[in-house]
């Protein structure tokens, strides 16, 4: 798939409905986002060149060398299936994170879990996180580590993720499949839709003064 | 699925519509706004030709990157002027609150927004922050968004959501001396793990709870999210209420009500009264269904303290760190490396673990009481020669009402530096930074590798009555021994 772009702005989104390419491993539980992109690098008001930033921390030394990491490997470049283990994305709700991993070209993430925050973000960039078991993952990193130019091929509405001769049942999460499936991830426009019913909401709450509510457009 | 809980009822009046992806469309009754999450936001509304659909519903501030030293303008950080002077663009006729320096509100998005009574029981809660979930503590649906979903927000006043299953974390009994909030939610943490909340929110309820002012279930609602929960809230009760009756929301009502005159902002002065029946109506009712039920004895916890890099890898202060192959197989690594970054051993406390910097500030442990209590035990003692210690109080008004108190001069006193309030070392995104691999005492909320600003950095959370005891001994102390000492 292509980066999605936003300034289309019109809904339905692209359907995001299989991705295909090369893999990369990034193994370990509970990565955070400060790993995924530390915090100094989001002193920024656009995403723009947030990519080579990716796991900084993890791939350079204080005096920037290079420390082995799979982002730096020759062999990972040009990948875009990102499989890492459980919980990863956990902390910070930086979008910075997924954002950082889609310019550097990542357009999937297949794990044992994610962080919900963290999957919903990526889910905002047409980004599917796709699950699967400790055992079927460990062994897609293996099998990834050791043919990094073998394709690896998503199948978002199918929930399969097919490698050599092997095929992963895998999960992605009921809203986030139709999202993806339907191209109706662009919630902006989905729900932009619904004015008439949000001013109806807004005026239910004893909370929200009627001033707050913007007038009926006529 | 649970039912008649808080968090299916102020689900279901914000509801507007069900989504074609099987996600509902929720109203956003308040959105808060910092300088980092939201500039590319803006950016997006921009490209798209749409304003703000509910600005007065929209407040923002500045924490994240803000000096807290030196805060003259332009801030000598260019990046860190720069994206002050994008969100001063952004919010500037837009009809947005802004809480700026120079207003005397500014602080940390979660300390503004309850102690101005911007947060309320009953109300749907967003903010680009992941610990948004502090607001639960007023009985609100709070949690944090990311950019596109700020977006989202500032576009339409709503949320696509899914809704989430209810654990009730019941905790028992009275809690001991010298334990507060934080123990409590670094205890639960432990004990369900940072991902057992993934899917759920969490209820906080039972005694304990009940017992705390808003300041500790703020703590522990801040810290949701370390365990894998996106939201956390406590049901509101007359700590609420009361409150809630000191703020600028309903103070005016008060004062209203009494001389019979109005202000100029033309506020309801029956507000209070007005909104308490919704307010009681959003509580969980006694017969409602949970999805799940846990129950933590209070009693039991202890001063607790983080000996890895996640939230979750905590001990009791007499505990012993545990050895990685006694623990579930799949936290062992994550342990295995967390023992070898902090430079701890299986079998040992952390008590007596030797500390470069005392951290006392963050949104989750930086209101007026977080600073009094540590101000208690400071005074007539003095800061470790070889440690760093530094108060970054969560806002301009507690700054102000602690300095009315003579907080400052007893930290002063004491060796603490008394800065200006922004979020500051809990993430290392202006210049209070740790240094090399310097270890912090933190009253803050992750521990990650890296966070405090130094990839070697090692990071200690713990209360704020732990972190002044670990800032006068130089290491992870049990304050229960001190007071003793000091009592003697």
């Amino acid at each position: 798939m292509s980066s999605p772009e936003f300034s289309a702005g019109e809904a339905p989104a692209e359907k995001v409905t299989e991705v295909s390419g090369t893999g990369i491993p990034v193994r370990g539980n509970d990565i955070d986002t400060d790993q995924i992109i530390p915090a100094r690098f989001m002193k920024v008001v656009t995403f723009d060149g947030l990519g080579q930033f990716s796991f900084f921390d993890q791939r350079f030394d204080d005096e920037d060398n290079e420390k082995d990491h799979p982002f730096n490997e020759e062999k990972y470049r040009g990948a875009n299936v990102l499989v890492v283990n459980a919980n990863f994305g956990c902390g910070s709700s930086r979008e910075h994170a997924p954002q950082a991993l889609m310019r550097w070209g990542i357009d999937a993430v297949v794990g044992e879990s994610f962080a919900e925050i963290f999957a919903g973000n990526c889910l905002a960039l047409g980004i599917p996180t796709v699950t699967a078991d400790q055992a079927d993952i460990e062994a897609l990193q293996d099998y990834v580590e050791a043919n990094p130019d073998a394709e690896v091929d998503i199948d978002v509405a199918a929930e399969t993720v097919t490698y050599g001769d092997t095929e992963i049942d895998a999960t992605v999460h009921d809203a986030q499949r139709k999202a993806l499936v339907e191209g109706v991830w662009d919630t902006t426009a989905l729900m932009g839709a619904n004015a008439g019913a949000v001013r109806e909401t807004a005026r239910s709450l004893p909370y929200v003064p009627a001033e707050h509510i913007p007038e009926d457009e006529a | 699925m649970s039912e008649g809980t808080l968090y299916d009822k102020v689900w279901d009046r914000h509801k507007v519509t069900a989504l074609p992806t099987g996600q509902d469309q929720l109203f956003v009754g308040l959105h808060l706004v910092h300088e980092v999450t939201s500039p590319q936001a803006f950016g997006m509304l921009k490209e798209r030709e749409q304003g703000v659909a509910f600005p007065e519903r929209t407040h923002a501030t500045v924490d994240h990157i803000v000096p807290t030293g030196n805060r003259d303008r332009p801030y000598r950080d260019d990046a860190a002027e720069n994206m002050m002077a994008e969100l001063e663009e952004n919010v500037r006729g837009s009809g947005i609150d802004f809480s700026d320096p120079d207003s005397g509100d500014q602080g940390i998005v979660h300390v503004i927004g309850p102690e101005q009574g911007l947060t309320q029981p009953g109300m749907t809660i967003v903010c680009g922050d992941s610990h948004t979930s502090t607001h639960g503590a007023f009985g609100a649906l709070a949690f944090g968004i990311g950019t596109s979903q700020i977006r989202d927000v500032l576009a339409t006043g709503c949320v696509a959501m899914e809704k989430q299953k209810v654990r009730k974390i019941e905790v028992t009994g009275e809690l001991g001396e010298g334990v507060t909030a934080k123990d409590v939610i670094l205890t639960i943490i432990g004990k369900l793990g940072t991902d057992g909340g993934v899917g759920y929110v969490y209820e906080y309820a039972g005694e304990a709870i009940e017992d705390l002012g808003m300041e500790g279930r703020m703590s522990i609602c801040n810290m949701s999210i370390e365990g894998g929960a996106r939201a956390g809230y406590v049901n509101p009760d007359e700590t609420t209420y009361e409150w809630l009756k000191g703020t600028d929301a309903f103070e005016d009502s008060e004062a209203q009500s009494a001389s019979g005159s109005r202000t100029e902002s033309g506020d309801d002065p029956e507000k209070f009264e007005r909104l308490k029946p919704y307010w009681e109506s959003i509580a969980t009712d006694d017969d409602a269904e949970y999805d799940d039920v846990v129950t933590v004895d209070g009693s039991a916890i202890e001063p607790t303290v983080t000996w890895g890099t996640t939230p979750g890898q905590t001990a009791g202060i007499t505990e012993p760190i545990p050895d990685p192959d006694d623990l579930p197989e799949e936290d062992r690594d994550t342990a295995r490396r967390a023992q070898k970054h902090m430079r701890v051993e299986p079998g040992d406390t952390m008590e007596g673990y030797d500390i470069d910097v005392a951290f006392l500030g963050s949104c989750t442990n930086a209101r007026l009481k977080d600073l009094r209590e540590a101000a208690a035990f400071v005074e007539g003692r003095e800061v470790d020669d070889d440690v760093r210690a530094m108060v970054v109080p969560g806002s301009q008004r507690v700054r102000d009402a602690a300095e009315a108190e003579g907080l400052d001069e007893v930290f002063k006193e004491a060796g603490f530096d008394w800065r200006e309030p922004g979020c500051s070392m809990c993430l290392g995104m202006n210049d209070d930074q740790l240094e090399g691999d310097e270890a912090s005492a933190s009253s803050s909320n992750r521990n990650f590798v890296g966070r405090q600003g130094s990839k070697d950095g090692r990071t200690v959370l713990m209360s704020p009555i732990m972190v002044a005891a670990a800032a006068v001994t130089g290491e992870v102390t049990d304050v229960r021994e001190m007071e003793e000492v000091a009592t003697v």
